[in-house]
């Protein structure tokens, strides 16, 4: 260490403004606060000292991500076997099977992610900062895991510098980053988003065992196919088919947690964000017409992406709301809208994309009218006394 | 005429007004006019081109008209003056693509009359023709509905490329064989939304190349 710290010492006069490599400052600068804690100290007034910077708050974030990505990696493994109709695999197996399969779409996405913000950062002379960690693993974990590595990277490419550079970067952007990816690739191919092929690891090439169905749960509920629909042990730890990352309930979960104990993630909104797709679930269960609007409120909460976006979505920082009484409003209206698609709307079987990237649009506005709020009934106080 | 002096006919000044709403003073990109037409139009490249020239027919003969009668024109009705010469330009140049160009004209379907209410027309003869002689009011026209149809054909040639494949029903994409190779067309492009980000993405890239447009805060 007291080696490497010697060379970065060396070579650091090169970097700063008038030397040798000064248009690449901003990549020095990158990997030097990667090795060693930054050496910069404010000098003036009073500050609150915390671990908790940018950097601590996307490793916990990866860290929750985890259990999500495992799980997901057996479960790419074991829907294979069952498509095919292998026996005899071990469960390191099927993990080891799953995980080569997304090594590749982590690679990518993060290859093509930070290429394009550091290219960005030397462009604009910012400072490289960690913005893109977490979302670089969120999008190969709400991909189906037989999408094209191509289609990856163009939508990576699109959502951080359409969703996230013109806007100015990390902490500017109004749409989550990894669903404005995910949406793009929806809309712009959505031969390889949608359908029952998809989601299981060579199906879009290969026929699968008679019999055999790789259609999702939320797929089969917008069929009025509710008798083949996995029962809810399955849904909830997972072993279903679907986007790498969201199927088990349980791994996201444990994510939530990690999440909740380290102040990273927002419980206001995961609660609240259930609380109102229960709601609504029960609003249509008793006034509900149609066969889906009947089916038992708490399946909203297990099927497809519901689960993950509640925890790693909707409480993205950055997009949802800022305000805590503007949170409870952004989450229950986000879990209402979840709703609301999937059960009325023709088109897209699942509602939580499309939901929270709706109430990412709208959470300024809520903050707005909280604050405003906030600010009259102040007023009003000032003025009685 | 009292006026002897006479400018000749394609002085700096009037080249300027030809020339400067196709880049510095475009009416979609420093405007902002005519927007919906421009998202509408521009999937494929061939009604792009007809919607271009179009509009440049009916704005260029309209601001001729409206400017040789600024003068007998009272200024309180002077906007539904404005409105009855447009329409019947409009209705001219519609039903003679109806007539000669059956097939484009069904794909343009009500946006040619929706000429009518694109705000770049209304906008110039207001803004320049009902100030200005007919000859300059002409090439004001010409100017403001090519830097309209230059938007235009741009946008158009990107959605047509991206979105099809092909350019002006030329498949590239098949020829260059990426198909093959497993490349797919993007039905993104065919969306509304995605002419928006690409008009999005010309304004950027106009205004990184001309800080002069940039706005101060």
């Amino acid at each position: 260490m007291n080696f490497l710290l010697k060379q970065i010492k060396k070579v650091k006069p090169h970097f700063e403004k008038g030397g040798r490599f000064e248009k690449l400052r901003s990549v020095f600068d990158g990997f030097e606060t990667f090795i060693f804690v930054p050496e910069k100290v404010t000098s003036k007034g009073s500050h609150i000292r915390d671990y908790m910077d940018m950097k601590r708050t996307m490793t916990v974030v990866i860290l929750a991500l985890l259990p999500a990505l495992l799980f997901g990696s057996y479960n790419i493994g074991l829907q294979h076997t069952r498509a095919f109709g292998i026996e005899g695999w071990s469960l390191m197996q099927m993990f080891w099977f799953g995980f080569l399969k997304i090594l590749p779409l982590i690679i990518v996405s993060y290859g093509v992610g930070l290429g394009i913000e550091f290219v960005v950062a030397q462009l604009r002379g910012h400072e490289i900062n960690e913005g893109y960690l977490v979302t670089g693993m969120l999008i190969p974990l709400i991909m189906p895991i037989d999408v094209p590595l191509w289609m990856v990277a163009v939508s990576v490419a699109f959502a951080v510098i359409i969703g996230k550079e013109i806007f100015g970067g990390t902490g500017m952007n109004i749409l989550n980053p990894a669903l404005t990816a995910r949406a793009f690739l929806f809309f712009s191919y959505p031969g390889w988003m949608t359908g029952d092929s998809v989601w299981i690891e060579g199906l879009t090439k290969g026929t699968a065992v008679d019999g055999f169905s790789g259609a999702t749960p939320l797929a089969l509920a917008k069929l009025d196919e509710f008798d083949r629909m996995p029962s809810v042990t399955d849904m909830i730890i997972g072993t279903i088919p679907g986007s790498v990352g969201e199927t088990s309930v349980i791994a996201i979960l444990i994510g939530a947690l990690i999440l909740i104990a380290t102040g990273v993630g927002s419980w206001r909104i995961m609660l609240s964000m259930t609380l109102g797709a229960l709601g609504m679930g029960l609003l249509l269960n008793i006034s509900g017409s149609s066969e889906y609007s009947q089916l038992p409120a708490y399946y909203h909460l297990i099927m497809g992406g519901f689960a993950f976006g509640a925890v790693f979505m909707a409480t993205d920082p950055v997009t949802a709301a800022q305000t805590n009484t503007g949170k409870w409003i952004y989450g229950a209206l986000t879990g209402i809208m979840v709703v609301i698609i999937r059960v009325f709307n023709p088109a897209y079987p699942e509602g939580t994309m499309l939901a929270i990237l709706l109430m990412n649009v709208f959470a300024p506005l809520i903050d707005h009218f909280v604050v405003n709020a906030n600010i009259n009934r102040r007023l009003k106080r000032v003025k009685t006394t | 005429m009292e006026n002897v002096e006479k400018e000749p006919l394609l002085s700096a000044k009037n080249i300027k007004l030809m020339t400067n709403p196709l880049g510095q003073e475009n009416p979609i990109t420093v405007q902002v006019l005519g927007i919906c037409s421009a998202l509408a139009v521009t999937v494929k490249m061939k009604p792009a081109i007809v919607m271009a020239v179009s509009v440049m027919v009916v704005l260029a003969v309209s601001n001729v008209v409206i400017s040789a009668m600024r003068k007998s024109v009272p200024g309180r009705i002077r906007i539904i003056v404005q409105l009855v010469v447009i329409a019947t330009m409009v209705i001219i140049v519609d039903q003679f693509l109806k007539a000669f160009a059956f097939d484009v004209s069904k794909q343009l379907s009500v946006f040619v009359g929706l000429i009518i209410t694109n705000c770049i027309i209304m906008g110039r003869l207001e803004a320049f023709a009902l100030a200005n002689k007919p000859w300059p009011a002409f090439l004001d026209g010409m100017g403001n509905a090519g830097g309209y149809g230059l938007i235009l054909i741009i946008v158009s040639f990107f959605r047509e490329l991206f979105g099809s494949g092909t350019v002006l029903g030329f498949p590239v994409m098949e020829k260059l064989g990426l198909y093959k190779t497993g490349y797919e067309d993007n039905g993104m492009m065919i969306l509304p939304p995605m002419a928006l980000i690409v008009v999005g993405l010309i304004i950027w890239f106009q205004r990184s190349r001309n800080k002069s447009l940039i706005e101060t805060r």
